[in-house]
């Protein structure tokens, strides 16, 4: 089913708590192990997000780890520099947003990782690496403060009133906000594009 | 795909390569632009011939000077790696350059493009040269007779112009290179195989002081140490890194008359069916065996534990593949990426060897 279409859900913006993982350089491995690649729809990944980290060999949760503990939960997943690095398998981007993750913010991207998460209505937020403290220090002290994700305005603030304004590439943005993919933009130039091939000669 | 591409004469320079894997970087040692694209983008090239991407950087990595004895371009790449660091190159696009790049083989570049991606670049490319179309010439699917030649001469001017200007250059001194070895989770967490593992205190960036711990008590390595004369449980030959032919000829010329040691469990696996072939056809699979390694199927196998090739958890693999992440060749397995000579080294010892003492 890999090339049919998906309807996306608008992303506009966002009010939730969020889930914390101080960790750096958080590769696609560990998003999702490369043994749980073989389904060949986008949906069921989420089960296994993480999976290594989550669970042990018996498949048992292990307490320590943040998505098993019951007073952290959110749509928004807060992580270490360099996010996402590794593979290029969008299975990463769709196992965290099949857990139910709709924004990832970080300090920094993989580019690769990047692409894949705009092209599946899950949003990466880049913010500086002082912000990132705060809403480390913040997320400590109350589990529960919601983090605004206003996409319009490209800005993300904290409960206390912190905010910081964010890049996107406008055309993803777009994207974004429409509830559209790559697909949907080209056909939606269907007739411009069929009118300029038929002024062409090869 | 990285093996039987360039094998076939499919990977020609001046191409533009995508594919749904990040390693597509390999063909770049061709003189193109090739990089890793996720499944949407596929999608939409099937769909579209065509792919939206935005101009990378530039990044420009120098290396002159002549290798040292058992230094290997896995050690070039793994060297560069642990200077840049494994997001270094993010947003980049590199070019290998330099005459120590220069005097490489074809599978030697491909090695050193494949792990671009490893630094956190989309790809990396080496100049097409003499080296280069003479690889090519008489491959399956390359142009044929004077199609070649009027190719060659397109491809000939496939190169950096001498004012072209970079975002970042990085140069090394061959010389400073050394048997290089991976002790943590990421790629750019390498060493020479003498040096010491670094301490904290080393660390530049204070910032990283907690994921680098948490990535030593993975790997059950203490700060400070060394790695010689670790034991290890596994070698693992092969991969879209290292699994050539010419990477199995530099095995089994190194094995030859020589046994693995008892502790080690050592699999070489071919990249494809033609370098199976060809092994087989110039003898080494009987080499490998009389020293008791074992020849699998041709494929990715325990570079990252799709299928049933698994390293057990908490076991050390000498690898010569990409990655070291945590479970990447099997939950909980610990690797250390090397190159085919130390990892023919490490099945020998037993443990993480200086193969410059045994050649």
């Amino acid at each position: 089913m890999i090339f049919q279409s998906m309807q996306k859900e608008k992303f506009i913006s966002l009010v939730s708590p969020a889930v914390p993982l101080p960790i750096e350089n958080i590769d696609t491995d560990q998003i999702i192990p490369s043994r749980f690649l073989k389904a060949t729809t986008r949906e069921g990944f989420g089960d296994n997000l993480f999976r290594d980290w989550r669970y042990d060999g018996e498949g048992n949760a292990k307490p320590d780890f943040v998505l098993n503990d019951p007073g952290r939960q959110g749509k928004i997943l807060v992580a270490g520099k360099n996010f996402g690095c590794g593979s290029s398998r969008e299975h990463a981007a769709w196992a965290l947003y099949d857990y139910g993750f709709r924004v990832v913010v970080s300090s920094f991207f993989a580019d690769i990782f990047k692409g894949n998460a705009l092209n599946n209505s899950l949003l990466p937020v880049q913010v500086s690496d002082d912000f990132l403290d705060k809403t480390w220090e913040m997320l400590s002290q109350n589990p529960d403060s919601p983090i605004r994700i206003d996409l319009e305005n490209q800005r993300i603030s904290l409960a206390d009133g912190t905010s910081e304004t964010f890049d996107i590439n406008p055309y993803k943005k777009a994207c974004l906000l429409n509830g559209y993919d790559d697909i949907d933009y080209l056909l939606s130039l269907k007739d411009q594009i069929l009118a300029y091939e038929r002024v062409r000669s090869y | 795909m990285h093996i039987i591409g360039p094998e076939l004469g499919l990977t020609l320079p001046g191409m533009t390569i995508v594919c749904g894997d990040s390693h597509t970087s390999t063909h770049g040692a061709f003189g193109n632009v090739a990089f890793g694209i996720g499944t949407s983008e596929v999608e939409q090239v099937m769909a579209t011939q065509c792919t939206l991407q935005h101009r990378p950087k530039r990044m420009k990595i120098e290396i002159n000077g002549k290798l040292g004895k058992g230094v290997l371009s896995k050690d070039i790449i793994l060297y560069v790696i642990s200077r840049i660091s494994s997001s270094g190159g993010n947003g980049h696009f590199v070019e290998y350059a330099g005459d120590t790049i220069t005097a490489l083989s074809m599978e030697a570049r491909m090695t050193i493009c494949n792990m671009s991606i490893e630094m956190g670049a989309r790809g990396g490319l080496i100049a097409p040269d003499q080296t280069t179309f003479d690889y090519l010439r008489g491959r399956k699917f390359a142009p044929q007779g004077a199609d070649f030649e009027r190719a060659v001469a397109d491809w000939k001017t496939l190169k950096t112009d001498d004012d072209a200007v970079f975002d970042q250059v990085h140069r090394f001194d061959a010389a400073d290179i050394g048997p290089m070895i991976t002790y943590g989770t990421n790629p750019g967490m390498g060493i020479r195989v003498t040096d010491r593992i670094p301490t904290l205190a080393e660390l530049s960036d204070l910032s990283e002081h907690a994921s680098f711990q948490k990535s030593l008590d993975y790997m059950d390595l203490r700060p400070g140490s060394s790695l010689l004369g670790k034991s290890v449980d596994y070698v693992f030959i092969g991969s879209c890194t290292n699994a050539r032919i010419e990477d199995l000829r530099l095995v089994a010329d190194f094995v030859k008359g020589k046994k693995k040691a008892d502790n080690v469990e050592v699999w070489i696996i071919p990249g494809s069916k033609q370098v199976e072939k060809q092994a087989v056809e110039e003898g080494l699979d009987r080499v490998f065996r009389e020293a008791g390694f074992e020849l699998r199927g041709p494929g990715c196998s325990a570079c990252l534990g799709m299928n049933e090739d698994k390293v057990p958890a908490g076991k050390y693999c000498v690898s010569t593949s990409n990655r070291n992440f945590e479970g990447r060749q099997g939950p909980g397995a610990r690797t250390f990426l090397v190159s085919p000579l130390s990892a023919a080294a490490a099945a020998v010892t037993g443990q993480v060897t200086d193969v410059r003492e045994m050649i």
